[in-house]
């Protein structure tokens, strides 16, 4: 490749440097440099793959669920579109409507049993609401029963199957259905297998317009028996909501069988003909009294509010504030914990980190100074805490620290504390500081040990031999030199034990409990992930955040791990 | 050589047979003494009987609740039959990861005939669940205390008694039985404790109640945890589950003593998860039949002193299988034990234990 020069005579813009094939030269060593840079991704792709699919997309999976909230809208669709409208400044519970919709929602919810999950989420905004699902969810499938017994009263065709079949099914869906049953049936006569499912249930044309809330509620029937119970809804009697459809689109339109033909016609004239003489009940009555809460406007603000797909109601509970019907406030006093934690886990952390240092610093520079074979003993005992179980431990520390433990034991032996004085040294914050400096004490040692081997002992004799006292040779000459060190060995131990919840949930006691305490109880008791998520959210920016700091007051380029 | 190929012929088809049935079901418990006395009393038998079942233990309970959730979201079901106390059977049913279950079906009538569902009575309190044993969460006290001048405490609210009975105390930590106690214990009638418990003012008194003896309590997380403190007499008294109690004095042999006032009643027992294939879903529903009938339930109590749940399995109950003593009066559910027991509500606290636990945190930091 030779390189020419192109000078610009016209003007006086730098010259462009280009290649033999008259391509500039920047684009060229950028080509190559590109190429070069590929080759080295692909090398290192299996390994990027692996740590994304197995540790950041689950992570960020996980961290997700602090702001997700589709099951409102997914599983009382219908309710949350006609409750948009419903103002809950007026002091009211919504109106009939609202409860309609509802009906429709819970059959559906509680045929597909997820009407308790969300009676679940939403108990953690409100208590109570929890059992309003429950105890609605046993009861919601009588509240059509009246409308169904009517029908079936004045036209037991109204019972069977395929009069529904023939009222609300497509002519083509019919046809196709019949087809797939004869395939079936031919089939299990041959004693073949026959897996083909069958087909799709397919609404017929303008049943939407002149029945809309018994075609809705038909349709999800359908396609519940079809997918859910893998059964045909030419063969199950249709559920009661579906009857209450009928009966609410016959008194709204009463002309509704001038849509249909021939027998279904007729049966339906006769309906529409007797319906306004038909037994009525009140759905939001029905609804009150199963679970008065349902009469409760706060309640239903409560659904309001939290009908949305995403939501900052985690994050706010992360921070002792809740999301209310009237907007955000801080929780009650009594319920403020999470802010108080993060900062006592922070302080912790931080004391833990010290104490660390001020134990392992002389002992690193002991193993640094000492003749490798005394040295290797040593590293010995200083990983020895490693070999152990962290159960084991914590346990031994239990029984050191105790009341009626062996140091306490031994203070009252030598009389130096009186029997009714013994120090309460454990369950406390005294227990945790303790326990956690020993467990993350060999990850100070570590870094700060490798880093002191390779600090040349003449530097300090060189220091000394200029006038310096001990002290002025180790603190202007020597501990600059160890401060990569400390600076791994402190972010190490910080960041670990910002993390520790087994032992501080061991020895802790009420007061040297962390935030990861309540992580753990809300992924594995409380079942509240949500709030789980946005805690850990919050904790990962926090860790972020001071690592920065931390970046920017030690520089990162100063750490050595070794 | 005929014989050898027809040996072979006949090993090879026991192989395949036994290769054909052989299955591995996962059962996951409490660990400890509570899960030796269900292999012992159950799957030990049931394998001597069904030589193509073997049983996998894992000792999970503890955190059920959340691994079956994910275990469900990441559509790799791994356990077969999981043993929950009541809270969490219903919290499983709700979230549909427990199958519902037809008692009548599939569980094995009373000897006498009585159908499962009325052996079992109102201790089924969720479709979901197959309650197994009666245990209750009560105090142990040490009988050595000499502040005690040779009183010992026989009614609940000696707990709250610094002056008469001091010493360190031992409670859970978590609001559950601690509140109910605390409100009893501050003259609230047995029947009103919950409808005081739903107002801030009721939350406020049980609190109040549980801070006149704050500073001299342990508050514990593992069950473990007050049998240990009331061996190591870092505590005078503590509550715990009465089986661990029974271990401590009469297996270990310890100055300790049972306060059975005011335990609290609570249950524990299978669910299976939702969504098992159906080889799988038989084989469990088989050895459930098994597992808790009448003499079976009855059986466990020989290994631990837990009420079975069957009201026919209570004559049944026996002596300890190694001790030889009589198993009865250990019992939660002996009538002298049981003259005065509180009745946890599950359902009031499926919904309140969010709120309430919030509040009790917040009040244990301050």
């Amino acid at each position: 490749m030779t390189i020419q020069t192109h000078a610009d005579e016209t003007n006086g813009t730098p010259e462009v440097l280009t290649t033999a094939d008259g391509k500039p030269l920047k684009t060229s060593i950028a080509r190559a440099l590109r190429r070069e840079k590929m080759r080295a991704l692909l090398l290192i792709a299996p390994l990027l793959l692996f740590v994304i699919i197995t540790f950041v997309a689950p992570i960020v999976d996980m961290l997700f669920r602090s702001v997700e909230n589709q099951i409102v809208s997914t599983t009382l669709p219908r309710t949350v579109v006609e409750l948009d409208s419903w103002d809950g400044t007026t002091g009211e519970a919504p109106g009939e409507n609202v409860f309609n919709a509802l009906h429709f929602d819970m059959t559906v919810a509680v045929e597909r049993k997820n009407h308790t999950q969300l009676g679940t989420r939403l108990n953690y905004e409100e208590s109570g609401i929890s059992s309003m699902f429950r105890r609605t969810g046993r009861r919601v499938d009588d509240f059509g029963e009246i409308y169904a017994d009517q029908f079936i009263d004045l036209n037991s065709a109204w019972e069977a199957p395929a009069t529904w079949v023939s009222l609300m099914a497509s002519p083509d869906w019919i046809a196709e259905q019949a087809a797939w049953v004869a395939d079936r049936d031919a089939a299990r006569a041959n004693g073949t297998a026959f897996e083909q499912p069958e087909p799709a249930f397919a609404i017929r044309e303008g049943v939407a317009e002149a029945l809309p809330r018994t075609a809705d509620i038909y349709q999800a029937f359908a396609e519940f028996i079809q997918t859910e119970d893998q059964d045909s809804p030419t063969e199950e009697e249709p559920w009661n909501a579906v009857y209450t459809g009928l009966h609410d689109d016959l008194l709204a339109n009463p002309n509704a069988a001038s849509a249909f033909s021939g027998e279904t016609a007729t049966l339906l004239s006769q309906a529409a003909n007797a319906v306004s003489g038909f037994e009525k009940i009140s759905l939001r009555e029905a609804f009150i009294d199963a679970d008065e809460d349902w009469g409760n406007p706060y309640y239903w603000g409560v659904i309001q509010t939290f009908s949305p797909s995403y939501t900052s109601g985690y994050f706010l509970a992360a921070a002792d504030a809740e999301l209310t019907p009237q907007g955000i406030q801080m929780k009650p006093e009594d319920e403020q914990i999470y802010l108080y934690l993060f900062w006592r886990t922070l302080l912790l952390s931080v004391t833990i980190t010290f104490s660390c240092l001020l134990l392992g610093y002389p002992i690193a520079f002991l193993l640094a100074a000492l003749p490798a074979r005394s040295a290797n003993l040593l590293m010995i005992l200083v990983l020895l805490p490693f070999w152990t179980s962290l159960l084991v431990r914590t346990s031994a520390w239990k029984v050191l620290l105790q009341q009626q433990g062996v140091i306490n034991d031994f203070l009252v032996w030598t009389g130096l504390v009186s029997d009714a004085g013994r120090l309460v040294m454990i369950n406390n914050q005294t227990g945790t500081i303790i326990a956690m400096t020993h467990i993350l004490l060999p990850f100070m040692i570590l870094p700060l040990y490798s880093v002191m081997k390779t600090i040349s002992p003449s530097y300090v004799r060189a220091a000394k031999s200029l006038g310096a006292t001990d002290w002025t040779a180790f603190w202007r000459v020597y501990f600059p030199q160890t401060v990569p060190g400390i600076g791994a060995g402190a972010i190490l131990v910080f960041i670990l034990a910002i993390g520790y919840y087994i032992t501080p949930e061991l020895v802790g006691g009420t007061d040297g409990i962390f935030i990861s305490n309540r992580i753990a109880y809300h992924i594995s008791t409380s079942l509240n992930w949500g709030l789980a998520a946005a805690l850990g959210v919050i904790l990962l920016l926090a860790v972020m955040l001071l690592f920065y700091v931390y970046d920017k007051i030690v520089g990162i380029d100063n750490v050595k791990l070794g | 050589m005929k014989f050898r190929t027809l040996l072979l012929a006949g090993a090879a088809s026991a192989m395949m047979t036994s290769g054909a049935l052989a299955i591995d079901l996962t059962v996951v418990s409490w660990g400890g003494a509570y899960q030796d006395s269900q292999k012992n009393a159950y799957t030990d038998p049931y394998m001597k009987e069904n030589p193509d079942v073997n049983f996998i233990w894992e000792s999970a309970s503890n955190e059920a609740v959340a691994k079956l959730r994910a275990m469900n979201e990441a559509g790799n079901l791994t356990w077969d039959l999981v043993d929950v106390v009541a809270a969490d059977a219903i919290r499983l049913c709700d979230e549909g990861l427990a199958e519902e279950i037809d008692h009548d079906e599939v569980l094995a009538a009373a000897p006498d005939g009585t159908p499962a569902s009325d052996d079992f009575g109102d201790l089924i309190i969720s479709d979901c669940y197959i309650p197994q044993i009666v245990y209750s969460t009560t105090f142990g006290y040490r009988t050595d205390v000499d502040a005690w001048n040779g009183r010992e405490p026989d009614d609940i609210c000696d707990v709250f008694d610094l002056e008469n009975f001091p010493g360190k105390r031992s409670l859970e930590k978590r609001p559950i039985n601690n509140m109910e106690w605390a409100l009893l214990c501050d003259g609230v009638a047995k029947e009103d404790v919950y409808d005081v418990l739903e107002t801030d003012e009721g939350i406020d008194r049980a609190l109040a109640k549980l801070g006149t003896i704050k500073d001299d309590t342990i508050w514990w997380s593992a069950g473990a945890e007050t049998p240990q403190l009331l061996a190591d007499s870092e505590v005078v008294i503590g509550s715990t589950y009465n089986g661990r109690l029974f271990s401590l004095i009469v297996e270990q042999d310890q100055p300790v003593k049972m306060l059975w006032d005011a335990q609290v009643f609570d249950l524990d027992g299978w669910i299976v998860p939702a969504g098992l294939p159906d080889d799988r879903k038989a084989a469990v529903m088989e050895f459930l039949k098994y597992a808790t009938d009448t003499q079976r339930l009855a059986d466990q109590a020989k290994y631990i002193s837990y009420g079975p749940a069957r009201a026919s399995s209570a004559p049944l109950v026996g002596k300890h299988a190694e001790l030889g003593i009589d198993m009865a009066p250990h019992m939660p559910t002996d009538p002298a034990n049981a003259t005065n027991t509180f009745l946890y509500n599950y359902e009031w606290w499926a919904d309140y234990r969010d709120d309430l636990d919030a509040k009790f945190q917040a009040w244990l930091t301050q």
